[in-house]
Formats: C-alpha cells, sequence, structure tokens
C-alpha cells in the first residue's frame, strides 16, 4: 500500500510530491492520471503549436522524476469514487488503490454551455490538454478558417498558438470585451487592438446560437463559417469525487489553511480547489499554475506531517501576446491610480492605505516588487510610493527596509 | 553559501558591475568588442537617484518563488541553493518576473530570460560584478542562511 495517493499528474501533483519529499525521504508515494503523458507544463500546449517549445522540452520535471522520488504513477486511468471512511479509491478498471493520506489534484474541466447543433461539427475540441493541441494541429493547414469561442487567457492563448499556421481566426465573446478576468476595459481595448493588428479578427458582446457542420449562426444573425472549431468558454473545477463523498464543496473544493478537505484525511489543491484570496479575503478558484503547485507543496508537507500554512495567494497573471506582455496581481478594488506613460498602461489600485491589486502592460520589468507589496501589504505611507509608482524599485523602501530586504541572507 | 552582499553605502553608482556582468556573459574575450555601442542586457540593477544609489542582483532566495513559479519549469534550484535557468525551456511567459520581489530576472538580447547564476555557470572564478567593483559596494560572502 501506498502511504501517500495523489490524483493528478500536474503542477499540484508534482507540488506535493516534492513537498512530501521534502519532508518524508522514503513513503511511497502513487499517482493516478488518465492522462497517458509524462507530467508536462499545461500552459505551453499553445508554445507547442508556436513551435516556440516541443514534447521534450515542455516535460514539467525530468524523465527520471518518478523513480528518483519513489513514487509509482498509474497512466490512463481514471479515479472515479473515493472513500474518506474506508481510504480506498476506485478506479475506472475495477481496481482499487488505498491510502493513507489523499490529495486530489484533479485540475479544472472545459465548460461547454449547451448550444444547438454542436454534435453536428466534426472538427471541434477544447484547448486544455497536450491532447486537445495534438487535435487542434491535426484539424488545420494554411487555408483553415478557425473560430474560437472564448476570448479569454485559453482562447486567446490558443489564437496566438496557429494564427501563423492558418488562414483566418475570429474569436468570438459574450463579454464586451477580451480578457475579461484580468483586463478593466480599457487594458482590455489596448490588448484587443494589438490582436486585431496581428490578424486576429474578434466578435464581442455576441454568442454562437446555432451551429452546422462548418458554420457557427450568433445571436446577432451574423453567420461565421469555419473549418474547424476550438470551445474556450470557460474552466470548471473539477470537484466531483470530493462532492460525490459528500465532502465540502462551493465553487471549487473547500480547503482549510492547510490545504485540507472536510474529509478526513483527503487533501486538495490547485485548479480543482479554492485558496483564501488574500486581496478580496475571499476563498476563490485560482485557476493558475503557481497556486497549483503551491498548494501542492503545502498539501504534501502536512500530508507528511510538517504542519504548514497556505495563507499568502492571490490571482496573478503573467502573459503575453506576439511580444506585447502584460503583468496583473490583487483586486481591482479601492481607490484607481492611473500611472501609464506612453508605453506603459498601470494601473493600481489602493485600499486602506495598502496596494490591493495592479494592471500592467507593456513595460513588466521588476514587476515582482509591487506584487510584493501586495502581498506583504506594506502600508504604503512607509514607502515612496510616488517614486515606485513610475518604476518599480527597492529605493522606494526607507533605508533600514531595504537593506533588511537585500542582505536578508546575511543576518 | 556563497552570495552577494549588497553594502549600499559604498556603492558609487558606476555601473560597472553591470558592465562586468554583460561581459562576463557574454561569450567574447574583449570587452570593447562585447558591449561598445551596445545596449547591454546585465543580469544585475543599479538603482540610483540624486540620494542614493544600490546594486540589486538575485538573492537566490532559500524558497525561491520563482522556480516555484515557474510555468516551464526553467528555472531550478541546485543541491547548493544557487537558482538556474535553461534557457532551453523557457517560453518567456514572464511570470518569474511578477513573482521575484527583487527584480531580478529580465529578458536578455534574445528575449529569454536570464538571471545572475553567481558567474558559477559561466566559466568565471567569482562573480564578474563583485570582482569588477572599485568600491566593495558588493561583496561575495558567506551568506547565514
Ligand atoms: C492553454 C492554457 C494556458 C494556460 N496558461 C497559463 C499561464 O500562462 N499561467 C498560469 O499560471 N496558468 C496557465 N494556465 C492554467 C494552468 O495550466 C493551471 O492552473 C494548472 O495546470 C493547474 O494545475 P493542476 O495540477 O491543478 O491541474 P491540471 O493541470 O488541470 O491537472 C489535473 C490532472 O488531473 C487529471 N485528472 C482529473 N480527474 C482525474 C481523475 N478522476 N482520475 C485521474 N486523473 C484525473 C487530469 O487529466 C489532469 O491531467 C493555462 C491553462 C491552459 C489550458
Amino acid at each position: 500500500m501506498s502511504k501517500y495517493v495523489i490524483i493528478g499528474n500536474s503542477a499540484a501533483a508534482v507540488g506535493c510530491v516534492e513537498g512530501i519529499r521534502s519532508v518524508d525521504k522514503t513513503g511511497k508515494i502513487t499517482l493516478i492520471t488518465n492522462e497517458p503523458h509524462h507530467t508536462y507544463s499545461r500552459p505551453l500546449i499553445s508554445y507547442l503549436l508556436l513551435g516556440k517549445t516541443d514534447r521534450e522540452r515542455m516535460k514539467y520535471r525530468p524523465d527520471d522524476f518518478y523513480e528518483k522520488n519513489n513514487c509509482d504513477i498509474l497512466f490512463g486511468k481514471t479515479a472515479v469514487a473515493v472513500s474518506a471512511a474506508a481510504k480506498k479509491i476506485l478506479l475506472d478498471d475495477d481496481n482499487t488503490v488505498q491510502f493513507e493520506k489523499l490529495l486530489v489534484a484533479t485540475g479544472s474541466v472545459p465548460f461547454v454551455p449547451p448550444m444547438e447543433g454542436l454534435d453536428s461539427v466534426n472538427k471541434k475540441c477544447s484547448f486544455m490538454s497536450l491532447s486537445d493541441a495534438e487535435k487542434l494541429q491535426s484539424f488545420i493547414n494554411k487555408d483553415s478558417e478557425v473560430l474560437i469561442i472564448g476570448a479569454g487567457l485559453i482562447g486567446l492563448k490558443c489564437a496566438e498558438g496557429i494564427l501563423n499556421s492558418v488562414k483566418k481566426i475570429t474569436v468570438v465573446d459574450l463579454a464586451d470585451r477580451i480578457l475579461a478576468s484580468i483586463l478593466d476595459k480599457e487594458g482590455a481595448a489596448k490588448v484587443q487592438k494589438h490582436l486585431e493588428e496581428k490578424g486576429v479578427s474578434f466578435i464581442l458582446g455576441d454568442s454562437a446560437a446555432k451551429f452546422t457542420e462548418n458554420s457557427a449562426l450568433l445571436k446577432s444573425g451574423k453567420e461565421v463559417p469555419f473549418d474547424a472549431l476550438v470551445l474556450a468558454v470557460g474552466v470548471r473545477p473539477n470537484i466531483s469525487l470530493i462532492k460525490d463523498a459528500d465532502g465540502d464543496i462551493r465553487k471549487g473544493i473547500v480547503t482549510d489553511d492547510h490545504c485540507k478537505t472536510s474529509l478526513d484525511n483527503i487533501y486538495a489543491a490547485g485548479d480543482c480547489s479554492e485558496s483564501f484570496d488574500i486581496t478580496s479575503a475571499e476563498s476563490k478558484v485560482l485557476a493558475l499554475l503557481p497556486n497549483a503547485y503551491s498548494q501542492g507543496f503545502v498539501a504534501g508537507k502536512n500530508m507528511a506531517g510538517e504542519e504548514t500554512l497556505y495563507i499568502s495567494a492571490m490571482p496573478m497573471n503573467a502573459i503575453g501576446f506576439f511580444g506585447l506582455h502584460m503583468i496583473t496581481a490583487g483586486s481591482y478594488v479601492g481607490e484607481v491610480i492611473d500611472a501609464s506613460d506612453n508605453e506603459t498602461y498601470k494601473k493600481f489600485f489602493v485600499k486602506d492605505g495598502c496596494l490591493k491589486g495592479y494592471i500592467i502592460i507593456g513595460d513588466v520589468s521588476r514587476a515582482g516588487i509591487y506584487t510584493s507589496l501586495i502581498k506583504e501589504q506594506v502600508p504604503l505611507d512607509t514607502i515612496d510610493f510616488e517614486l515606485i509608482k513610475r518604476k518599480p524599485q527597492l529605493m522606494a523602501f526607507a533605508k533600514t527596509e531595504r537593506d533588511l530586504r537585500v542582505n536578508k541572507a546575511f543576518l | 553559501m556563497k552570495k552577494i552582499k549588497v553594502n549600499e553605502k559604498w556603492c558609487l553608482a558606476c555601473h560597472l558591475c553591470e558592465y562586468y556582468c554583460a561581459f562576463a556573459n557574454s561569450g567574447k574575450g574583449d570587452m570593447v568588442k562585447a558591449l561598445q555601442n551596445r545596449k547591454i542586457f546585465p543580469r544585475i540593477t543599479v538603482e540610483e537617484n540624486d540620494k542614493i544609489s544600490l546594486a540589486v542582483p538575485c538573492r537566490h532566495c532559500d524558497d525561491a518563488p520563482c522556480v516555484k513559479a515557474c510555468i516551464s519549469s526553467a528555472l531550478s534550484v541546485d543541491s547548493d541553493g544557487l537558482v538556474q535557468i535553461n534557457k532551453d525551456k523557457c517560453v518567456s511567459c514572464f511570470t518569474c518576473v511578477l513573482v521575484c520581489p527583487y527584480g531580478a530576472l529580465s529578458p536578455g538580447e534574445d528575449g529569454v530570460m536570464q538571471k545572475c547564476e553567481l558567474c558559477q555557470t559561466n566559466g568565471q572564478q567569482e562573480p564578474a560584478c563583485v570582482a569588477g567593483c572599485p568600491n566593495r559596494a558588493i561583496e561575495y560572502k558567506e551568506a547565514a542562511e
């Protein structure tokens, strides 16, 4: 029997393995994944299509990762039920796996709203996995017209990945702006213009009413012909195992500050779970790779018996399209401070004397200094905010404070 | 492990550390040829205004947030604690820039992220920035953590 079992084999799962191994060097770990691949970086599937990485380089850990960490891995198996009382997992092949401590790291599932005629479309896919990317690749050639439903991060990363390999891309979204989850209206317009200049077409504030094999009829009456259809409307946390086991769920699996679910000996991490967002003081699904890894890491430490808290999560994103980079973090609440210049769009959100969020599009250099202001809730009256607003820099901290920061390792 | 200690009060804002860094990582044998009339891409940053100046290199954090956040696993930390980047794996997503509290990662001339590796990976004996600093405003010393 394995001491530790992990359902999933992606960022949260890998974080968990490394968290466990930072405490317990030997206890056996078993991973269960319904994908057939060695652990890979999910966000890199668009870079794969773009030719900026390949199957080998996009591996999230080296080939000997499982062996080195004394892990068994079951590829191509789906966990269909979990029992906390029996400490048992049922697999789709009717086998069972026993555990002492379990991590559920099942990620997200694509959300596809019911749309008339979708079944008649042959060349359609989501854009969530390596297999999806391979499927999309097989659908397209230089003469293809592609319709992407969804102008969020995933839909637009997909557009970037294939733009140069196809004839035309149209992106449709119900929202009146792109990247609605991370950008404000003005910022979104800027990025949209950039994408349009590169050749992506947008139809916003509209949605697909009906599909035939090679065409979509939109609510507005517009018709969009396509050779391939990508469904990137949104994602939902994959909560079914915990829900069916009567564990607490809201939007995602509810976890405490040790990443434990309401069920005994069962933890959850990554896109399937909620984290406490310090910038809004709300529990939220933060479907981001750095969050998944860190949450998994903390869960792993706790599973191995070293009490560790997961308490400084927040939404944050670094993303770029065709050379235009943007970094966003935190919540867009409180007073808005515009620090934009000709080159760069920059907004700060300040509440209770602390930075709660920011949006930067353009020159994003050293933005992590801003992130640290949010994370540590640094009172802005203790730093030179006028200075740091223009450019992230440690000089904005008081002398003793910046010395403490840069020379921490020598104290 | 040994890290770079920053002695702000000795910094003259001469920016030589930035030049020595860019040269040491240029792969070229001649400093003039490597740097003259070119925009340089150092891995150490000198911050300055009329009153203050200090050099800010990577701190090789114990709990390196860049390594944990890297979406392509291009960043890693070796058994000595040296935080390194495998440029071959990096896709320039800037997630490391989002999380580094020192602003210590930046794109190089090729657009791929680069960072200070304490001159342990470029054939130098000790950090070129430290060797080139005329006023010991940065020192290569055994760190406590
Ligand atoms: C195209 C794209 C681009 C992205 N870009 C970025 C980005 O730039 N930055 C960023 O921070 N994030 C990005 N993300 C989000 C990021 O990929 C996720 O946050 C991250 O992968 C979450 O990791 P996870 O381990 O929680 O879950 P996932 O990576 O979703 O992995 C869950 C795994 O569990 C498996 N699984 C699920 N249920 C079962 C079951 N019952 N039995 C067995 N196995 C199961 C799944 O098949 C999957 O392999 C992107 C995502 C996509 C799709």
